[in-house]
Order: structure tokens, then sequence, then C-alpha cells
């Protein structure tokens, strides 16, 4: 544990170092590396925004332990926001900023009816409100182009296009670094420690003047207005949307991306977001049986290590302790 | 722990509890206790098992719904707040059954039991990640004497580690009242003197005031200064230790069952 | 107004099909603790047994829907509980939730790439004649609905009220701890827990498919209905999940007439919002208060 922490800070910045120059074109430095080709460079900016809606649920699920069933919405929310936000002409980090917003508040006012009940009625919440959303995005033709679907236009920054796929890389890049940096902040502070509390034990929270209510709110609406800084960048990298993107299905698969990731750990939603983005790539021969395989790996993955991939790493560097003291997740420690 | 000066028993009253009752379906847990507590008292209560010691603990502090009566605290009505609501007006309490936070250190508890006091919810966001509670937290840990542990998880600790710990976050925040539910359930001889006496040093320094459950009769005893029997849900003797222990209705509730 | 009631009954008769899964989560919910957001699969996935032992196995119709049942006692119930519940359980309940939405997946894709992503007809239990009850219009099939799917909650009644082993089962479901000291033999009654349940589920599954074709996706409406019934109802009760059923299928067809189409499917939704923000126990669910 100790020695994989040590590794962290050297490896973060290795990580934002090959994440610059690896889709870059070298040559020009005198170093023989062209660069990725148009679609490695589409599917690293689709990896880092699944990454920042992943880890949105990872603050929900693995650090507050609630449930979300409606991250596919909340991406939804932001990618028309930035649609048609964008087409009527505002500058981008208005509408970035205004799409997170608007996720966020969405988030409160669906979060705060199902939290006065019980633990699972937000899972259930979540999902009829995603199934309710696609509805709206499917029918509301003249909001969203229902089943055709809208195109969206790369925005000009301060003179510069990001119609070049690696000039929109770039952009995501900083977004998902300034987010990163954001959560990263708000899981070390007092709030972060809040929502350990109420993920672990929610009843002693309370006794020690937590307001568990609020904070569960808050790490579901910050964790929702992921999803919609996420659909904010995701609408103009594809830069077509339809209807598909937002419903349940993928509503659960980003829950899922994040478990197997490793749900709780500042890692796993980057790892998971990984597997979710590349496995259907590498799975090309067999298509169709990518998400049958995906869901065979997670229902394995919680029997046999229910930290997912981070803590299956932490395990393999970590020398051999008491077994079974401590391999449990975070998560798996609720209260009940 | 700045030291207000301040006498055992006063006379101001701090927390009043009229004629509450709960019950669970058809099982009458309380049945109309009324007592009210003094300002640097250290109230001892005790009941057999299953008398609703700490069923009336839990509907004290919003824990679970009254069926019917009211709680005071400093005159004021606090039916229907919520547990956090009581904790922010200087309330700790401790569970019977051991409550900390496993995957958190020792020190880390310490800072989630005293952060909620500190400023504003959006001050502690943009403010330091230990809301400035480092110095405070340490300090606790020493007084409990914990001091080698800071830095372990709490799940790994022992069990009467564990409790003192649990016993330390109820005073993190510098409450004026204190309910605690067997705090000495399952902590062996030594841990319990140790126990003990740094719970009578609290309530000199700050004067603050205890509600303490106990099975462990001699514990209570000496340290309590008045004690209320509960048996059945409604008190049935109230008075000193040595009156209490000779009343024959406590003897016969223990007893009888 | 013989319109009114003839959807009334069509409702009341899907409604009776959506109270059988809606107490099958509810059972599962109480015994274990298990959150089953297969459930709807769990619906879907019996026809298509049924369907491919007519196909590929060339059996009849009665003996298809006889392998159907078995085929999902086996998987649905003893494979369900022995691969997926059990492991998991002691880790608490999130994972055991993550592996049942993995499982939905699993089953809905399954049986996609397994045998087709068309709808598929089914064929009905009972012919599909109408005939004139006091005016009022009712199918056959919906008579027989009507009757089998009461005649399986009027039965599992009667087992969880009048039997001994029933009322081991609700003992389990209230307090395990108790129930064992008293002598349960709480394993095996979970297990027969999740036996009714996949019993129930196949139930529905040969009552709701000649009604809304046998399709992968289907899962999605009927666990939504499933759970929101159970909530409607008050999620720890089987007479609430009953109720909330029949709300729910009642609603579903007559939205399916006074509502746009393309807003049928929130009509359930709408229900769920407004039962939790008024009536967060249910309809007949008490309110449950946590020990501490
Ligand atoms: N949440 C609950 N639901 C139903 N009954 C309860 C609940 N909590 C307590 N009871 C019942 O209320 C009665 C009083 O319980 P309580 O825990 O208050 O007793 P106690 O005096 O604290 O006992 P002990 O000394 O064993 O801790 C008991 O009969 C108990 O079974
Ligand atoms: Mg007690």
């Amino acid at each position: 544990m100790t020695r994989f922490n040590a590794l962290k800070t050297p490896l973060i910045v290795l990580a934002l170092a090959l994440l610059i120059l690896v889709p870059a074109d070298l040559t020009g430095f005198g170093i023989p590396w062209g660069g990725l080709k148009r679609y490695g460079i589409y599917i690293l900016s689709l990896w880092l925004v699944t990454s920042i809606a992943a880890m949105g649920v990872n603050l929900i699920v693995g650090y507050a332990g609630q449930e979300t069933l409606a991250q596919a919405a909340f991406l939804g929310i932001g990618a028309f926001t930035s649609a048609l936000l964008l087409k009527a002409g505002y500058p981008f980090f208005v509408v970035f900023l205004l799409a997170g917003a608007l996720a966020f508040l969405v988030g409160i006012v669906l979060g705060f009816p199902a939290l006065r009940v019980q633990k699972h009625y937000l899972a259930f919440v979540t999902l009829a409100f995603t199934v309710f959303m696609w509805l709206v995005i499917r029918n509301e033709d003249w909001l969203t182009g229902g089943v055709s679907g809208m195109d969206v236009k790369r925005p000009v920054i301060l003179g510069v296009s990001t119609k070049p796929g690696l000039t929109f890389y770039y952009l995501i890049l900083a977004m998902t670094a300034v987010l990163t940096f954001a959560l990263r902040w708000i899981l070390n502070s007092p709030w972060g420690r809040a929502f350990t509390a109420l993920r672990e034990n929610p009843i002693r929270a309370e006794s020690l003047g937590i307001d568990v209510r609020t904070y569960i709110l808050l790490a579901f609406a910050i964790g929702s207005a992921y999803g919609g800084f996420a659909g904010a960048l995701y609408a103009p990298l594809v830069e077509f949307i339809d209807p598909a993107p937002f419903a349940l299905g993928p509503s659960l698969l980003f829950m899922l991306m994040v478990v197997v990731g490793g749900a709780g750990s500042f890692a796993g939603p980057f790892i998971g977001a990984a597997v979710a983005v590349l496995l259907p790539e590498w799975l090309r021969f067999a298509e169709g049986l990518y998400l049958i395989i995906f869901s065979v790996i997670v229902m394995l993955m919680m029997a046999l290590c229910p930290t997912g991939i981070v803590g299956l790493i932490e395990r393999i560097f970590t020398p051999a302790r008491r077994p079974h003291a401590d391999d449990k997740g975070p998560v798996l420690k609720e209260a009940k | 722990m700045s030291a207000q000066a301040s006498k055992q028993g006063t006379g101001k009253t701090v927390l009043q509890v009229n004629d509450l009752a709960k019950s669970f379906g058809g099982v009458h847990a309380v049945r109309g206790v009324t007592f009210e507590v003094k300002e640097g008292e250290i109230l001892g209560l005790i009941g057999p098992n299953g008398s609703g010691k700490s069923t009336l603990f839990n509907c004290i502090l919003g824990q679970l719904p009254p069926t019917r009566g009211d709680v005071m605290v400093d005159g004021k009505s606090v039916t229907g707040l919520r547990p956090s609501d009581l904790n922010l007006l200087g309330i700790g309490r401790t569970f019977q059954l051991l409550q900390v936070f496993p995957q958190l250190t020792v020190r880390e508890n310490l800072i989630l039991a005293g952060q909620e006091h500190k400023g504003s919810r959006l001050k502690r966001l943009f403010g330091a990640g230990d809301a400035g509670l480092t110095g405070d937290a340490e300090r606790m840990i020493d007084f409990f004497r914990l001091g080698h542990l800071k830095d372990e998880k709490a799940g790994g600790l022992s069990y009467g580690q564990q409790k003192l710990l649990d016993c330390a976050m109820a005073f993190m925040a510098g409450p004026r009242l204190v309910l605690l539910d067997e705090p000495a359930g399952g902590v062996n001889l030594t841990m319990l003197a140790n126990l003990k006496e740094r719970l009578q040093a609290i309530n000199k320094e700050t004067g603050a005031t205890f509600v303490v459950i106990e099975h462990n009769m001699e514990f209570v005893m000496s340290l309590c200064t008045r004690i209320l029997v509960l048996a059945e849900g409604q008190i049935i003797a109230e008075g000193s230790p040595d009156t209490v222990r000779k009343d024959p209705k406590v003897i016969e509730a223990y007893l009888g069952h | 107004m013989a319109d009114f009631l003839q959807l009334l009954i069509a409702g009341i008769a899907t409604g009776a099909i959506y109270a059988l899964a809606a107490i099958g989560f509810t059972l599962l919910w109480q015994t274990s603790q298990t959150i089953n957001f297969a459930q709807g699969e769990f619906v879907m996935l019996p026809a298509f047994f049924a369907l491919a032992a007519m196909k590929w196995g060339g059996a009849p119709f009665w003996l298809a829907c006889l392998v159907a049942v078995a085929m999902s006692l086996l998987i649905l119930g003893v494979a369900f509980k022995g691969l997926i519940v059990d492991p998991l359980i002691k880790h608490g309940a999130m994972p055991l939730v993550i592996s049942t939405i993995g499982l939905s997946i699993f089953l809905k894709d399954g049986v996609k790439d397994a045998y087709s992503a068309e709808a598929q007809p089914f064929p009905a239990i009972f012919p599909d004649r109408l005939i004139e009850i006091l005016g009022v219009k009712v199918s056959l099939a919906q008579i027989g609905v009507l009757i089998i799917a009461f005649g399986v909650i009027f039965v599992l009644q009667w087992f969880l009220g009048g039997t001994r082993i029933g009322r081991q089962m609700q003992a389990t479901a209230q307090n395990p701890t108790v129930a064992r000291i008293l002598g349960v033999p709480v394993e095996r009654m979970i297990l027969y827990t999740f036996l009714i349940n996949a019993a129930l589920a196949a139930m529905a599954s040969l009552l709701i498919s000649p009604i809304y074709l046998a399709k992968f996706s289907s899962g999605e409406t009927l666990g939504m209905a499933a759970f929101v019934a159970a909530i409607v109802g008050g999620f720890n009760q089987v007479r609430g999940a009953i109720a909330g059923g029949i709300i729910v299928g009642v609603l579903d067809n007559m939205a399916a007439v006074y509502v746009s189409t393309a807003y049928r499917q929130a009509v359930p939704l709408v229900l769920l919002v407004l039962i939790i923000l008024f009536r967060p126990q249910g309809l007949l669910g008490r309110k449950e208060e946590r020990a501490v």
C-alpha cells in the first residue's frame, strides 16, 4: 500500500506527460514519433470524456456510498445544453459551465425527494429519471431533433477553431485536468471526509452533526454535474447526437464501469472508462458479444475482487498481508 | 478544551424530558418518562435489559420519533429536530454498539467528529483540509491515551481502543451535554479505570453534563452523582447511588425477570 | 362507460401479472435483502425457454411451458442464488446490486444473440375469443389470465399464511436471527424464496408474452413495472405488491388510450415520483424504524 502510494505523484505526472505528448506529431522536435492517427485521438478523447462522467459516478457510488443509474441522462442534459447553446453562438466556457450547473440543479431536484426515504430509492428514482429523459429526448423533436438527432459544431475558442481532432483533444484534456483537480480538492476537504462518513456509517455521522441528507444530495448533485460537464464535451466531440447514448443501458454501464475500475479509489473511473471504451474496440470481431463479455467480467469481478481493477493492482503491489483482513473495498463496508 | 469554571450541579436545567413515550407496534418500550438533568451533573441511567434505556436516548436525540411527550434543551423544545441539529446544539452521544468509521484513521475520525462545528459548510470546502482541527484531534488523542495509534485505521484497533475512540469522538466538538450508552460495555478493567478517570476529568474541566447508561454497577455507582432506574419503560426509582442501591423496587426489577 | 370497463378489466389482467413479478421482488428483498435489478429480465427469459423448447426441441406448447417453468426454477432460482447471491451477500448490498445489473445485461444480450433481436409472437394459453358479459366485451384470454394470476396469488397467500413452511418463511423474512434460534431452517427457507420468485417470474412470463410479445428488451419495461408496483404498494409487503401491480397495470392500460403513445411509458414513473413524495412508505406499507 505505502509502496503504491509513494509511486502515485510521479505516476500522475508521467500519465499527464504521456497524454500531452503521445497524440502529437513530435517529428518536428527530432523525435521519431508521428503521433496518433485520427481514430486513435478520437478514442483517447472519448476515454477522457467517459472518465469525467465516471468520476462523477465514483463520487456518488464509491465515496458517498449511494447508487445512481442516471449518469447517461445527465450526460444527455449536458450534451443537448451544449449542442443548443453552441448553435446559438454562446462561448464555449459559458456553455460548459451552464451544462454542469444545469445537471447540478436537476440532481438536487431529483435527489431531494428520493433521499427523504430509503437508500435504494435513489437508485429507483434515477432509473425512472433516465427512462423519462430518454423519452423526452426521443419525442421532443423541436428541441432535440428526436430520433433523427442533431448536428453539433465544434466551438471556436479565442479565435482558435477546435475542429481538428487534436485541438479538440487538448481542450478535453485541459477540462479533464481541471475537473480532476477539483474533485481531488473536494475529496481532500472536510466534505470528502463527510462523504466517506456517510458511506461508512450514516447514523453515527448524523450524531456528529453531519447533515447526512444535505451531504448525500451534494455528492449526488456534484457527481451529476460531472455527467453534465462530460456531456458538454461529448456533443462537440462526436459532432452528432441522437437519443441512443443517453438511454438506460449506457446509464447502467457507467455504474458498472466505475465498479470494475475500482469504486472509491481515485484512479478507478479512469481505468473503468478505459475498459468500457476499449473493450468494444478489441472485440470488433465479436460484435454484439461485447456487452455479454463485459457483464460477465462485472459479475466475476464482484465475486472475486469487489474492489475492482485498482484493488487487484494494489493487491499485487502489496506484500502479503493478513489475508481477508482488509481486502474488502470501502464500498463494501457500508453500514446497515 | 477550554475550562469553563463550573461546579457540579449549578442548578440550571440543561435537559428536560416530559412524559416521553415510544411504542414499536405493540411493544411499549418507553411509557411516559419525565426527568431533568442539571448542568454539570453526571446522571446514571440503569435498568434491566430491554427496559427502554437505549430507546429513550434515541428519542431524546432525534434518532427515533417519540410517540408522545417532548424534550427540552435549555428550556427550548427540541422534539422533532434531527440528530445532526441536536449535535450542533452541543449535544454529543455514543451508541450502545460501537460506532467508528473503520476506513478512516483515528485522527481522521476525530477531525470528522469536530468539523461540522467549524465555520460554514462553504468555508469548509474552500478552507483547510483538516478544518484546522489537527491540533485539537491530537490533544484529544493524547487525552484518551491513544497517541501511538493516531495514524492507524480505526477498523484495525482493538475493541477497547475503538470504544475509547468512540467516546473521544463524542467529546471532540466540546459538547455541553453528552449521552453515553454503555461506554464500559466490553472494556477491560484497566481500560475501565482509565475511562472513568477521563470522564470525570472532562466533567471537572469543562463542566459538561453527562447521562450515562451502564450495566456495570460498580462503574455507575462510583461515577455518577445521581441515578435513575428504568424498568419496563418507566422510572421506578431515582436518587443518589446509595439510596438506589438499597431500594427494594430496584432489586426486584433486576431479579424479578 | 363500457369502453372504460373493458380497459379496466384489461388493466387488472396485466396488473395481476405485474403483481406476480412484484411479489417475487418483494419476497427476495424481505428474506435476503437482495434487490434484484434483473427482475424484469427474469420475467422476459422464461418465454424464451418455452420458445426454444418448441423451436429446437420440437416440444408441444404445453410441454414447452413446463420446460420453461423447470428451467426457471433451476436457473433463476437455484443457480441465481448459488452463483450470484450467496457469494456476494456477505459483502453487503452494493456488490449484489452491481452484480444483478450485470446479470440483467447478460440475460438481455444473451437472449438477443442466442435467440433473436426481433419480437417473437407467443402462443396464448387461452383462445382470444371475445365474449360479452353485461354489455362489456372481454376476451377469454383476459379471463384466463385473471383466473391464473389471482389463483397463483391466492395459493401463495395461503401458503405463506396457512402452512408451516410458509410461516417459517415469514419468520425468516422478519428476523432471520430469531427464526434460526427458534429452529427454523433459515437457509432452506431462503432457497424456497428464490424458487418461489423464479416460479412467479415464469408464470408472469408465460402470461404476459402473448399480450406484449416476447422480446429480449422487454425486461426494461417489465422490471420498471415490478419496481414501481413494489414501491407503490409498500416495499415490504406482499399485499402491497399485489395492490401496486394492479394499480400500475390499470394505469398502463388507461395511459395507452388517454395519454399520447410517446409518453405512455412515463405514466408509471410519474406515479412512482408521486408516491415517493407523498407516501414514501407505500400505500399499504408501514414506516420502518431503524434500530440503533
Ligand atoms: N427499532 C425497534 N423496533 C422494535 N422494537 C424495538 C426497537 N428498538 C427497541 N425495541 C424494543 O424496545 C424495548 C426496549 O429496548 P431498548 O434497546 O431500549 O432496551 P435497553 O434498556 O437499552 O436494553 P439493553 O440494556 O439490553 O441495551 C425492547 O423490548 C426492544 O425489543
Ligand atoms: Mg440498550
